[in-house]
């Protein structure tokens, strides 16, 4: 009885204490109710935004650089997609042993990588390695290392390379216009990046995209004014004119007479915008465009031009060059032969210095540098190329007697390519400016008219006499094309006046001479290899180049003579 | 036997087959019904937190089938039985761990598992229920409220496992073996003297546990008292976890549509912070359900501890109900930063095998203790 007494009495107790575990324990259960309410009720709104803070990310949505097509459509500069790895430093460090397996896949020396990342341990941001293929760039992030992210980026694609990238230019690692029409245009090429909100996970993985923000829009197309096939004629015929001729550089520039369109515009030495090791001053700089020169002969048309509109002469009008030298101040300009006397046609004919001088002396300063001004000589083209030179036309204040005459011939006077080229131009447009332009216009309109028809058409039949076997030019010659143009073979100028041994060879030109359509102008720099007359080192160029143009445009042939045999062409060229 | 299974023959209603079933098998369909209805919720938010990875559901099913076996096999045997096999359980259990202090493998840094060849298992697992059966054990038969003497031999016979696992190190678990002893000792009846200096004694070695603590159990600690310090190291954990709860709201976010879980900015989401995927993906509503699954079965074990008819079941029984409340508790207040991290899966819910056929064991005896009443003469 006891025993069950003392049990029952245990049993009282024992439900006491139990009962007061569970009050205990009632406090504790109410006290995690209380917290789950004050977590999934009071704070809610802010872990929410916690919470987003962390798998929400805004993101870039990097839009891709527009194209730049040749007049026809073909790919001049293209962007293709490709993934830049970057690294959140302080992210990485966590998982420090998984850096050399990551520089590895980078194609990076770990150590070199390792060092990177404890050096910029409090950035939040590093790349590591920018370009890579997506495919690539996808294992990388397959390999599940936190802290590491990929950047979608476009990369600069030249399928021209060499043949247009004087023209194109180039773009930096980071898609910037740093050269050329990249650089030009850079504005209305560049994108415009976008944004969008994704959900990512723990390691940066995008799971999925929750919203678009901005979006992405991509850059303008380019349509340039280049015909890459004119292009690439002119790059391939210049660079084996260089190399017959030994030659430091040369330029060559094609334009459209009746636009001002430049549909070729190459340079010697090129350079492979694809190939960034390859970008040095020397090799992509756009000669055409940023170099002067002194164009030598190639500038009597325009003196005759400036004499003709003065009113004074005639495309008749007789001069009389004897004794074959002219003495202004104290200097003496000479010809290689007394021609005595000779129209004007015979002065671009058989390049008479003297004769140019004479009529240059004749005109009145002002009148002369103001036809001259008109003709672009020291203006800018209004290409708008990047580095784009004026070239020097002094003002004829400052002209003294021999400065005047000497600029009858070319010297004292320096222009770019493209400028020679525009002012040629003009004898094919009939005195009417259209400014050289690099895009594809699509009705051009003159800004001007600097040159009377008749003047332009005397010059033109002059400037053909050129070409003819009687003139200095006959290798700029198309078959079934009749051509005008001027040689120019100058002496460069040097430290000590202008050398001897060193020339510049020119020849500038239009074809079909009956209704110019193109103007082009060839320039070679220091040819060495014996030969270095314009007439015989540019005229090819040109011949080969025009003529091969006119073809690819489809312009019908004029010179229906058909009496000019092909061996006496090669002949010709043998010739200085 | 039957005759005394506390079936009344002049009973007037009749059974049903199930009850029957129940009733032979030793099994006590309330708890039961708890204990399923808290694996089916746990297998729903696995089934999430664990990536939707069939195969993991796969193994916890197997765990789970394992581990109710294990508890229908325990509830086979007698309380007596269990009683007399109390001491040589916890001297085994003892040895062991004494064995993975010197030869155990180590996990996660600390020295916990031992290598048989055929299982890797924790000793400190067999511990969680040698304790509460050695001390009822000690206490069975014996005059209570215990005496001084009698207290100082449970203390060591509390310390001493308390000592060895916490060496290990793992605090948590040894602090949750010490309560199941404390439990039992506390249940048993303790003098208000003893009970008060017991406190003084708590809040005076406090500091000294300080001292003795591993710098990542002081880190937990400080952490736990401002995770805002350190939200990438050690306040991480506390951090996320509050964010994913918090952000469920009162209706959750759905099931598989919890980002923090989904996107894996939740550590330990399939494991200790299982309790975190649930809160995010079913938002209050849903923690209040698997808490009053809980409360079921901890409720059913207080009536079936009351119900006792000896001295050791009772105190086993009681031990074991307030353990699991403990277990509960712990990990639920970890996970909303209502305690500091301690490394103690959600019982029954969180992925790993141990520890629930450990839990489902002690159940099993709870069942037994609850089935094998004499019949009292009246």
């Amino acid at each position: 009885m006891s025993r069950r007494k003392k049990s029952a009495a245990f049993s009282r107790s024992f439900r006491i204490r139990l009962g007061l575990a569970v009050a205990v324990f009632a406090v504790a259960g109410s006290a995690l109710l209380a917290r789950a309410v004050d977590l999934q009720v009071s704070e809610r709104d802010f872990l929410l935004k916690q919470g987003d803070a962390r798998h929400l990310r805004v993101v870039q949505v990097t839009a891709h650089r527009g194209q730049i097509t040749d007049r026809r459509g073909d790919p001049l500069a293209v962007s293709t997609p490709v993934d830049s790895i970057w690294v959140n430093p302080g992210e990485l460090i966590e998982s420090a042993a998984e850096i050399p397996r990551l520089a590895r896949a980078l194609g990076r020396d770990p150590e070199a990588v390792t060092r990177r990342v404890a050096a910029n341990a409090g950035r939040e941001f590093l790349y590591l390695r920018r370009h890579m293929s997506p495919e690539k760039a996808e294992a990388v992030l397959g390999m599940g290392i936190s802290g590491v992210y990929s950047l979608r980026e476009y990369r600069r694609f030249y399928p021209a390379a060499e043949v247009a990238g004087h023209v194109v230019g180039f773009t930096d690692i980071d898609d910037e216009g740093q050269e050329g029409l990249e650089l030009a245009y850079d504005h209305w090429l560049k994108g415009k990046n976008g944004a969008k909100r994704v959900l990512r996970d723990r390691l940066g993985r995008v799971i999925r995209d929750v919203e678009l923000i901005r979006e992405a829009r991509p850059g303008h197309e380019l349509t340039t004014s280049l015909d890459l096939r004119i292009q690439y004629l002119a790059y391939r015929e210049l660079k084996r004119a260089v190399q017959t001729h030994r030659a430091k550089s040369a330029t060559m520039v094609v334009l459209d007479v009746d636009t001002g369109e430049v549909l070729a515009m190459v340079n010697q030495p090129s350079y492979n915008p694809n190939d960034r090791s390859q970008l040095t001053g020397n090799r992509y700089r756009n000669r055409a465009a940023t170099d002067i020169f002194e164009p030598g002969s190639a500038f009597k048309p325009l003196i005759v031009a400036a004499a003709l509109e003065s009113g004074r002469y005639q495309p008749g009008s007789v001069l009389d060059t004897s004794p074959g030298y002219l003495v202004v101040g104290a200097k003496t300009i000479e010809d290689a032969n007394n021609l005595g006397s000779i129209p004007i046609t015979t002065v671009l004919t058989r390049s008479s210095n003297v004769g140019a001088s004479m009529i240059a002396l004749s005109l009145e300063p002002a009148q002369l540098w103001g036809a001259l001004n008109g003709m672009g000589v020291g203006q800018l083209t209004g290409v708008g190329f990047p580095g784009e030179s004026a070239g020097v036309l002094t003002h004829y204040d400052h002209w003294r007697a021999i400065g005047q005459a000497t600029l009858a011939y070319g010297y004292g006077v320096s222009m770019t390519a493209l400028q020679l080229a525009q002012a040629y131009a003009l004898f094919g447009s009939e005195g009417r400016v259209f400014p050289a332009t690099l895009l594809a216009a699509d009705a051009p309109r003159p800004t001007g008219r600097v040159l009377d028809p008749v003047t332009t058409r005397a010059v033109l039949a002059m400037m053909e006499t050129v070409v003819s076997q009687k003139g200095t030019a006959p290798a700029a010659a198309i078959p079934g094309y009749r051509v005008a143009g001027k040689t120019g073979t100058a002496r460069k100028s040097t430290a000590g006046g202008y050398a001897d041994d060193r020339y510049i060879a020119v020849f500038a030109g239009l074809a079909p001479a009956s209704d110019p359509r193109i103007a082009a102008v060839v320039m070679v720099d220091e040819p060495s290899a014996g030969a270095y007359y314009g007439g015989a080192v540019a005229a090819p160029v040109f011949s080969v180049v025009v003529g091969g143009a006119l073809r690819i445009l489809g312009i019908p042939p004029d010179d229906t003579s058909g009496a000019r045999p092909v061996g006496t062409l090669a002949k010709a060229a043998e010739r200085p | 036997m039957i005759a005394s299974e506390g079936i009344r023959l002049d009973d007037p209603r009749p059974l049903s087959v199930a009850t029957r079933v129940l009733k032979g098998l030793h099994l006590d369909g309330v708890l039961l019904a708890g204990l399923i209805a808290v694996s089916v919720i746990g297998l729903f938010v696995l089934y999430s937190a664990g990536g939707q990875d069939p195969q993991l559901l796969t193994r916890q099913i197997i765990r789970i089938g394992v581990a109710f076996l294990a508890m229908i096999l325990v509830a086979q045997v007698p309380p007596k039985l269990l009683r007399l096999w109390a001491p040589w359980m916890y001297l085994l259990g003892l040895g062991l761990l004494v064995l993975v202090l010197v030869g155990g493998d180590i996990g996660k840094g600390a020295r916990r598992w031992l290598d048989l060849g055929v299982i890797r298992f924790q000793p400190s697992e067999i511990m969680k229920l040698a304790v509460p059966l050695m001390t009822a054990w000690y206490l069975h038969e014996r005059p209570l409220p215990p005496r001084l003497r009698e207290l100082a031999v449970l203390a060591a016979l509390i310390l001493a496992p308390t000592v060895l696992i916490a060496r290990q190190p793992d605090l948590g678990t040894s602090l949750l073996i010490a309560s199941s002893g404390v439990f039992v000792v506390l249940l048993a009846g303790l003098q208000l003297r003893y009970l008060i200096s017991l406190a003084v004694i708590g809040v005076a070695g406090a500091p000294l546990l300080w001292h003795f603590m591993h710098d990542y159990q002081r880190q937990r600690v400080l952490t736990f008292l401002n995770p805002e310090t350190d939200p990438l190291g050690s306040g991480y954990h506390i951090i996320q976890s509050k964010i994913a709860i918090g952000s469920g709201g009162v209706f959750g976010k759905g099931w598989l549509n919890g980002t923090q879980a989904q996107l894996e900015f939740l550590p330990e989401r399939s494991t200790d912070f299982i309790f975190a995927v649930l809160g995010e993906e079913f938002g209050l509503l849903g923690l209040i359900s698997l808490l009053i699954a809980y409360l079921w079965v901890i409720a059913r074990a207080l009536v079936m501890a009351v119900e006792a008819q000896d001295t050791f079941s009772r105190l086993l029984a009681g031990s074991l109900a307030l353990t699991f409340f403990v277990y509960v508790f712990v990990n639920t207040g970890m996970v909303t930063g209502l305690l500091p991290v301690v490394g103690v899966p959600l019982p029954l819910v969180s992925y790993g095998g141990t520890s629930m056929v450990t839990l489902m064991v002690g159940f099993g005896m709870l069942m037994s203790v609850h089935s094998h009443k004499k019949l009292l003469a009246t």
